[in-house]
């Protein structure tokens, strides 16, 4: 690939330290679970990385490239691979449930309450 | 591999990551407190004040800069920072001659008990082809010009090295202590996409 380096856009190489770490308040969720699992030992970090490679890698090669380049997407289905694999969800059950979240009524997203974050679903 | 396709890519990621979040909150797989203090951790603690701390102790303590370029996770840990991400660190030093510059071609490998999440652009694919095949002209862009007799080392990051590099203490700051030096040393400049420049 030689794209040129995005210069004025989200991906724009930093002058200085002061990048937010999260875009949006999702890719900390998806990062989180991650370093959660790996911590409590449901996985190793290269069984993690070798899905995340093979995630990227299939961007790269023009098999996902309807969606833009998005890092955090990327890591969010190579999570769920490695989940599937160990049979811990299916993508069905992961597919119904993110059904049923968009369903709820308007004004009942939780992002917008992140002091009400333990209230049961 | 299984795939995503089909009609839940047009639903939100937002959501999918909250309902992969409930099924495993849900089954005890995860513990959305120790979740939360992960994420905050990252937000506000880990990040490239660490290594701006290894940086200007190697630059003051010459003990110290054998010891971290010898074993740079063990160096590291020294000063209170592991973690995560925190295997395998090998540090190379930049020099008037030598410089070194980091990426991780397959993914995103990255120090982070040192330098925290890495920043968009490093994980961008056109940062990680690029670097590699014209290394003089993306340090160009990005405001680096190196000189032509300078030789420029790309280091590939992987999970079983995760390069840092100690960045060539400036012309001029003899007289700082390792205290004043840290806030000279920018995240950038430990990836080797910059220099340190003189206050």
């Amino acid at each position: 690939m030689t794209a040129p380096l995005d210069i004025e856009g989200p991906a724009a190489p930093p002058r200085s330290n002061g990048e937010l770490v999260f875009a949006e308040p999702w890719e900390s969720r998806a990062f989180g679970m991650a370093v959660c699992l790996y911590e409590a030992g449901a996985f190793t970090w290269p069984e993690f990385q070798a899905a995340l490679i093979a995630r990227i890698a299939a961007w790269e090669a023009g098999a996902d490239q309807d969606q833009p380049y998005n890092y955090y997407r990327l890591w969010l289905a190579a999570l769920e691979d490695v989940l599937v694999g160990l049979r811990a969800v299916s993508t069905d059950e992961v597919t119904t449930r993110t059904h049923a979240l968009a369903q709820r009524p308007q004004g009942h997203d939780h992002r917008d309450h992140p002091d009400d974050h333990d209230h049961p679903h | 591999m299984t795939t995503t396709g089909g009609p839940d890519e047009t639903l939100s990621v937002a959501l999918r990551t909250e309902a992969l979040e409930q099924l495993l909150t849900e089954r005890g797989l995860i513990d959305p407190k120790v979740m939360n203090g992960i994420i905050t951790e990252y937000e506000t603690n880990v990040g490239p004040l660490n290594g701006a701390k290894v940086v200007a102790k190697a630059w003051t303590d010459p003990d110290y800069r054998q010891r971290l370029l010898d074993d740079g996770t063990a160096a590291i840990k020294e000063l209170g920072f592991s973690g995560a991400q925190g295997e395998h660190i090998v540090v190379v030093e930049n020099t008037a001659t030598t410089h070194n510059v980091v990426v991780c071609t397959l993914c995103s490998c990255y120090p982070w008990p040192v330098l925290g999440l890495p920043p968009s652009w490093y994980k961008d694919p056109a940062y990680r082809s690029r670097i590699v095949k014209e290394p003089r002209t993306v340090l160009s862009e990005m405001g680096l010009d190196l000189a032509d007799d300078v030789q420029i080392t790309v280091r590939d990051s992987t999970s079983e090295v995760r390069w840092l590099v100690l960045p060539e203490r400036p012309a001029g700051t003899e007289h700082l202590t390792e205290e004043e030096l840290v806030p000279l040393v920018s995240r950038d400049a430990m990836v080797g996409v910059a220099k340190v420049g003189a206050p």
